[in-house]
């Protein structure tokens, strides 16, 4: 970890040591992790990214961890595909999809929890726990497996069978909270503050952070080292947006790319959309909401990054745009029959978005732009409802014919 | 005794409440205000509370009853 100097409040900035804390005991502000980019700079280049592994770990330089010690499933350097059959729809020439949503776990939610593993591990913890309605709980549960960690996941008890599942064949520890999500979220906190556990998004929370940013790098090299002009990241907490475009800055701060000049949009769905409304009133402060969205992984009504997404949208010349609830399956199956790649519900809040900005003017046709896709549809099939009409057929040819005829007409 | 590290963000209508006087005043909890930020339309404050467990517990579901939000300060940590 040579390159890391200490932990950072992001309000006094107040430092701490590099140690398993989220909360600045001042202002109780949050903490990030703080770099020595000279020495990064000194230690990166192309060739040496060029010549890591096919995974996120090819950018260690810029990560909060020990050299070798990886806890590694094969997560990132995901593919960034030429989107020409959407972006033809779209009336856009250069349009990108980074399809994170073939991770092992099926969501970009491997790159966080990968790094959080391998640093609980660095600061000796036993147990790895999360709290989560989906996709983080995948990712802990099976990254908790990797590293040989006991793992406890806390999930809301009315949540779908299948994203139980999808988390307890790894083995953890399952634990059914009832109550409201307020209450659950409220004795959560506590948790992690009664136990000596690695919670990944409470107590390691500035590390959980930073594997975010191999999105941004990864976008940025795959585009021949270059930042794009636009990118579309759907809203959760804030923290991805705020992360792509730390990963895209810091990539500039090492000379591995010029001046980045990309417009950081946020997408988040019409039923929680906090930090857009905050952008739209032109308020710096996010006004918590009781979510109400199918976008169930973007879910979140008190977004913890919401202030500093903000100001990333401020900063870049971003915008933060809503995708209406009623559009959010039109974007899914529009992405799905044009390039072929199922995705989740907030893939379909940034698909849906992305034609808004198109819209709006906000994105011009020979600007380079990158639309991230961070989950993958099969978790979320339940909200697709009953689209399908086959043609139902003897199996006798002449009345296949017939059929298909008319369905053509 | 415990404390407790909270965020209470205040509806436009509370704002002129005095919330945390009176959580001293009714309850005899200790409030410690950290960080705030109050304007016309809404405002949050940053705070740590510290009394007997099940006093802060109560003065905590009494604030709640007045409509104004409690989260932990890390904003809400159930992810997708």
């Amino acid at each position: 970890m040579p390159h890391v100097k200490c932990l950072q409040c992001r309000e006094c900035k107040s430092e701490y040591p590099v140690e398993p804390l989220n909360v600045c005991e001042f202002c109780f502000g949050p903490l990030e992790v703080s770099y020595d980019y000279h020495s990064v700079a000194k230690s990166v280049s192309r060739k040496s990214i060029e010549s890591g592994p096919n995974t996120m770990w090819r950018y260690h330089d810029f990560l909060p961890v020990e050299k070798d010690s990886a806890v590694d499933i094969s997560t990132g350097f995901t593919p960034l595909i030429h989107a020409k059959n959407l972006g033809r729809q779209l009336g856009l020439d250069h349009l990108y999809i980074k399809n994170d949503s073939v991770n092992p776990t099926f969501s970009f939610k491997d790159r966080p929890v990968s790094v959080t593993t391998t640093k609980a591990l660095e600061f000796e913890f036993e147990v790895l726990a999360c709290v989560s309605t989906g996709n983080l709980m995948g990712s802990v549960a099976a990254h908790g497996a990797k590293a040989g960690m006991e793992t406890i996941v806390f999930y809301p008890a009315d949540l779908e069978q299948g994203k139980i599942q999808g988390a307890a064949v790894y083995g953890p520890t399952m634990v059914a909270v009832e109550g409201t999500y307020d209450q659950a979220n409220r004795f959560c906190s506590e948790l992690a503050d009664a136990h000596r556990w690695a919670f990944v998004n409470i107590n390691m929370r500035p590390y959980y952070a930073e594997g975010s940013k191999t999105l941004g790098y990864e976008v940025a090299e795959q585009l021949g080292w270059k930042a794009p002009d636009h990118c579309v990241v759907p809203g959760a907490s804030g923290e991805l947006h705020t992360k792509i475009w730390k990963g895209l800055e810091e990539f500039e701060g090492a000379g591995l790319i010029d001046k980045a000049k990309t417009k950081m949009h946020l997408a988040q769905a019409e039923g929680c959309a906090p930090i857009v409304e905050a952008f739209e009133s032109g308020n710096n402060q996010v006004k918590p909401v009781r979510p109400k969205t199918i976008a169930k992984s973007l879910a979140i009504g008190n977004p913890a990054a919401g202030p500093y997404s903000l100001e990333v949208l401020r900063d870049t010349g971003g915008t933060g745009i809503f995708a209406y609830e009623n559009s959010i399956i039109d974007g899914i199956r529009l992405l799905a029959e044009t390039e072929g790649i199922f995705t989740e519900t907030a893939g379909g809040v940034v698909i849906s978005s992305l034609k808004r900005l198109v819209k709006q003017g906000k994105i011009k046709k020979d600007e380079v732009t990158v639309a991230f896709v961070t989950g993958n549809g099969l978790k979320t099939l339940e909200t697709m409802g009953d689209f399908v009409a086959p043609i139902e057929t003897k199996p006798d040819l002449d009345t296949f014919q017939t059929k298909l005829s008319s369905r053509k007409d | 005794m415990v404390t407790k590290r909270v965020k209470f963000t205040f509806p436009q209508e509370l704002i002129k409440e005095p919330v945390i006087y009176k959580l001293g005043v009714d309850f005899g909890i200790v409030t410690n205000i950290r960080r705030a930020d109050i304007r016309d339309d809404m405002g949050w404050v940053v705070l740590e509370l510290e009394g007997e467990s099940d006093v802060v517990d109560e003065g905590l579901e009494w604030v709640i009853s007045t409509g104004v939000r409690v989260d932990p300060i890390a904003g809400d940590i159930i992810e997708g």
